[in-house]
């Protein structure tokens, strides 16, 4: 009649008393990161100026001068608008003190850092967003700099190349960060009608109020490998579809998957990628 | 406690009358046309032809409902990329056949769901955006309620944008702006304070142009008081518009956003 009966097993206390931070193992600092996308461990010095990750091949977010750098021919970059900084629009509280803080942090006046170099040789004008400036988030300065970037490109009849990296709209300066998206977009129109070529290239994150923009108005729109690239933000859609969202979802093999990204391109190909489209655009192939 | 919240209440009001109540009691002979040629008919975005006086225009807006039936059907005013898409077929056919256009907006916002993301719910208003900027006809867009975020700017980048008293115009709703910065969306009522979303704020911004007045009864009760100034307004508008060269229109549609930022130098 004992078939069913339990085994009396070994009885835990209800609870183990939990490791304390000191006895967590201790990596010296810095000298190993935690790879974002597999969660591996990395030797800091396996990384290279590219920041690709060894063992997935995961990308890393990289600032706008490093970014630079990988992409402008050596010497050839020359900056717009260096100094531009951010006002007040709607007098947010502390502003300021959040735009100091963010320069302290990317060593960056704003968001973007736009100008002119060569690229393998071919002249274009650049600009680069960086999501350590406030996630690279689209304020007055941000939608000057490149509004100004598309006029000299028209004006100089120069192709433009557009790095995006932001969060969206700065909620920071209200409705006058939302009007930013129309006037860099009209900026493109322009552009655009003066027969000139704008390639976008989609980083991590692309979202919000710059897909909703210029982001998504390049002749040809390129994206890094596992870039989150989307139009509302995950927690928003998980909240109004009541559901867990598929693997993959808003990254950019999603978007070429669905017809939004041209290509695909690991960093390391980025430069001669670039290249390659410049020089099928330039005056000597056209004639 | 909020004076600025409790009005975001009435531009929310689901006895508020919408774009297709403004449309009937302003325009002669409308016909609403459907889908957007790609991939669906959005039903929260309503659009046709009609006469103003006389005058062949192009009419679109978003279309919020009166029930929660209503509003199911109209996704509570939050259009899909297709609605963005039917909107710029339109206006693109506007500008064939040298129609002004005028929309009316009353959205919370684009529709944030997966099918959007996978339709490039960013693609269609980033396009609707640049398009708009270039259409080579004149454009009016009225506030009629909620304005919410780069769903409202699509069907807003216009040579005039006009607002009813009691409408709003922000880069998100204040439920939103509070998560965001505050993570805590019941702090609302004190981010719609910050935000500079009135009609009065934004005509100081220069983001709009124009405030039409709504009856102190409601204007629920007393629909004609605002459509008579509108579409007196309307006609004199368009009549100045269209006066203009293409030129001239576009420089000056350019010039109205580039003025747009607060910046130092």
């Amino acid at each position: 009649m004992n078939l069913f009966k339990k085994k009396n097993y070994i009885k835990l206390p209800a609870s183990q008393p939990a490791l304390s931070k000191a006895d967590e193992p201790k990596i010296p600092d810095g000298s190993w990161i935690k790879c974002s996308h597999c969660g591996k461990p990395i030797y800091r010095k396996e990384l290279d100026e590219y920041k690709i990750c060894p063992n997935c091949g995961g990308h890393f977010r990289i600032g706008a001068r490093e970014r630079l750098k990988l992409t402008c021919d050596l010497g050839s970059f020359e900056e717009f608008d260096k100094d531009m900084t951010a006002a007040n629009p709607i007098d947010y509280p502390d502003y300021d003190r959040l735009i100091a803080k963010a320069k302290e942090k990317s060593g960056l006046e704003e968001g973007v850092v736009t100008g002119k170099c060569t690229i393998l040789g071919y002249r274009t004008v650049i600009c680069v967003m960086d999501s350590n400036f406030i996630m690279g988030s689209l304020g007055s300065v941000v939608g000057e700099k490149i509004a100004r970037a598309f006029e000299r490109a028209t004006a100089e009849r120069l192709p433009i190349v557009v790095f995006a990296a932001s969060g969206g709209a700065r909620m920071q300066e209200g409705i006058i960060s939302l009007m930013q998206m129309a006037k860099v977009s009209a900026a493109v129109a322009k552009h655009s009608e003066a027969g000139l070529l704008y390639i976008s290239v989609m980083t991590d994150p692309t979202t919000g109020g710059v897909t909703a923009s210029f982001a998504s108005l390049g002749d040809i729109i390129l994206a890094e490998p596992g870039a989150v690239i989307g139009f509302a933000g995950k927690r928003v859609i998980e909240q109004t579809m009541k559901q867990e969202l598929p693997k993959g979802f808003q990254t950019a093999e999603f978007q070429l998957e669905h017809g939004f990204v041209d290509k695909i391109v690991k960093r390391t190909k980025m430069k001669s990628m670039l290249g390659r489209i410049l020089m099928i655009h330039s005056r000597e192939a056209g004639q | 406690m909020s004076g600025v919240y409790e009005r975001i209440g009435i531009a929310r009001k689901v006895q508020r009358p919408t774009a297709t109540e403004f449309i009937e009691q302003i325009f002669d002979n409308f016909i609403t046309f459907h889908g957007d040629r790609y991939f669906a008919d959005d039903k929260s975005v309503i659009g046709g032809i009609a006469t103003l006086e006389g005058r062949a225009v192009t009419v679109i807006g978003v279309q919020k409902g009166h029930s929660v039936k209503e509003n199911v059907k109209r996704n509570f005013g939050s259009p899909n990329p297709e609605g963005y898409r039917k909107a710029l077929r339109l206006m693109k056919q506007a500008e064939k056949f040298k129609r002004p256009v005028i929309t009316f907006v009353n959205t919370p916002g684009a529709f944030c769901g997966i099918g959007a993301e996978e339709r490039g719910e960013g693609e269609a208003i980033a396009r609707s955006i640049m398009e708009m900027a270039r259409l080579k006809v004149p454009v009016i867009s009225i506030f009629i309620g909620e304005g919410g975020s780069g769903g409202a700017l699509a069907l807003a980048v216009a040579d005039e944008v006009w607002m009813l008293e009691n409408g709003m115009y922000a880069v998100l709703s204040p439920e939103g702006f509070a998560s965001i910065l505050w993570k805590d969306a019941s702090r609302a009522a004190e981010a719609s304070e910050l935000m500079k979303l009135t009609a009065e704020d934004l005509l100081k911004l220069e983001v709009i142009e124009k405030i039409i007045p709504e009856p102190e009864s409601g204007i629920e009760n007393d629909l004609k008081f605002t459509t008579d100034i509108m579409k007196n307004a309307l006609i004199e508008k368009l009549k100045e518009l269209c006066a203009k060269s293409t030129e001239e229109l576009l420089q000056g549609r350019y010039d109205r956003f580039r003025k747009f930022g607060n910046y130092i130098e």
